[in-house]
């Protein structure tokens, strides 16, 4: 079978779709991480963009600029001392910008978690995160899952309904909304 | 050279006093030494054409705790054309964390590879090098508060914002 664009070319090369499903489409099939990595995690994260495990199959492959990525893959160990750093490369990041919270460590702290005075016990204290991927560290395939897991929540995504957005707001609504009640009792 | 020799040599040119106690079942030996001593000794082992201890393998600290209310500063030193080792150690009064840092002779003027370690040390232990070209913290960041090797040392509750606690 011939693949999908190939297909619809056949017909008079003419494609009617809908915006959301092309723009999630466009942003899925070329999440361009930044090339940067962290510590031990970096390596699998490495071996998993390299020619083994081949992550440009699935559009993925590192840029040098935060100006030009799609998507941060913490990939081991935050410090406090990186914190800072890892934060400002994130808001030099253009949107819409996707954060894949690479092992145990940048999920939580890892092995760190209760002497280590000088680990962020998760990079979610800092930045928000899409996916999480499991592993100390975890092996290219659970990357590749990772990678495919984002994918999925950028196929869900829609520009008409920002059911995110919404969620946010109606949130902030009712906390608002508590606090006279709360001051009433 | 044997750990004998170099005691003697030692307490021959510098005095009895520069020696307080040995421990020859170390590996390496160790010599205590006076603290404030430790430059004048390492310089004599440096340049001694009988010693030419040329390479300083490691530098460290420790923190005995607030009980015995002492630090150590180790040197662990290597003479290359000897093939032989030796430790000095010195032994510090210890402070309360935040109060006065103990202080010792830098030995960077003597081996340049003492300038990290002593920044270390300094870091994460929080001992004065006298006479260090550049005593900044060396790992951790520069506005970080307290000395976190130190056995009082207590983690701040937030740094820059984020909560450091698990």
């Amino acid at each position: 079978m011939k693949g999908l664009l190939d297909q619809e070319f056949g017909k008079g090369g003419v494609i009617v779709t809908k915006v959301d499903d092309m723009v999630n489409w466009a942003r899925l099939s070329s999440l361009w991480p930044m090339g940067f990595g962290l510590a031990c995690c970096a390596i699998e994260m490495m071996s998993t963009y390299a020619s083994g495990y081949d992550l440009d199959r699935f559009g993925v492959f590192p840029r040098p600029s935060p100006r030009q990525s799609d998507v941060m893959i913490v990939s081991g160990t935050v410090t406090f001392k990186m914190a800072d750093r890892v934060r400002r490369l994130y808001e030099q990041m253009s949107e819409p910008r996707y954060v894949i919270s690479m092992g145990s460590c940048s999920n939580c702290g890892g092995p760190y978690w209760q002497h280590g005075y000088h680990v962020v016990k998760g990079v979610d204290r800092i930045i928000p995160v899409d996916v999480y991927v499991p592993g100390c560290p975890p092996r290219p395939e659970a990357l590749i899952g990772g990678v495919l897991k984002l994918q999925e929540k950028i196929r869900k995504e829609t520009l008409m309904a920002p059911t995110a957005l919404e969620k946010l707001m109606d949130k902030k609504k009712k906390k608002e909304k508590s606090i006279p009640e709360s001051n009433q009792v | 050279m044997k750990q004998e020799n170099i005691q003697q040599l030692l307490t021959e040119k510098l005095g009895e006093g520069v020696i307080l106690r040995t421990d020859a079942g170390a590996s390496p030996p160790i010599l205590e030494v006076p603290p404030q001593r430790i430059a004048e000794v390492c310089q004599l082992l440096h340049e001694h054409e009988q010693t030419y201890f040329d390479y300083l393998s490691c530098l460290t600290a420790l923190d005995n705790g607030p009980d015995t209310n002492t630090m150590e500063v180790i040197y662990h030193l290597y003479s290359i054309p000897y093939n032989y080792q030796i430790g000095l150690k010195a032994t510090l009064k210890r402070e309360k964390e935040g109060k006065i840092l103990p202080q010792i002779p830098t030995i960077s003027h003597i081996w340049q590879s003492a300038n990290w370690h002593e920044r270390e040390a300094f870091d994460l232990l929080g001992i004065v090098f006298v006479g260090h070209p550049d005593l900044r913290r060396i790992l951790l960041p520069a506005d970080w508060e307290g000395h976190p090797l130190r056995k009082d040392y207590e983690e701040q509750a937030y740094y820059h914002g984020v909560k450091v606690e698990y």
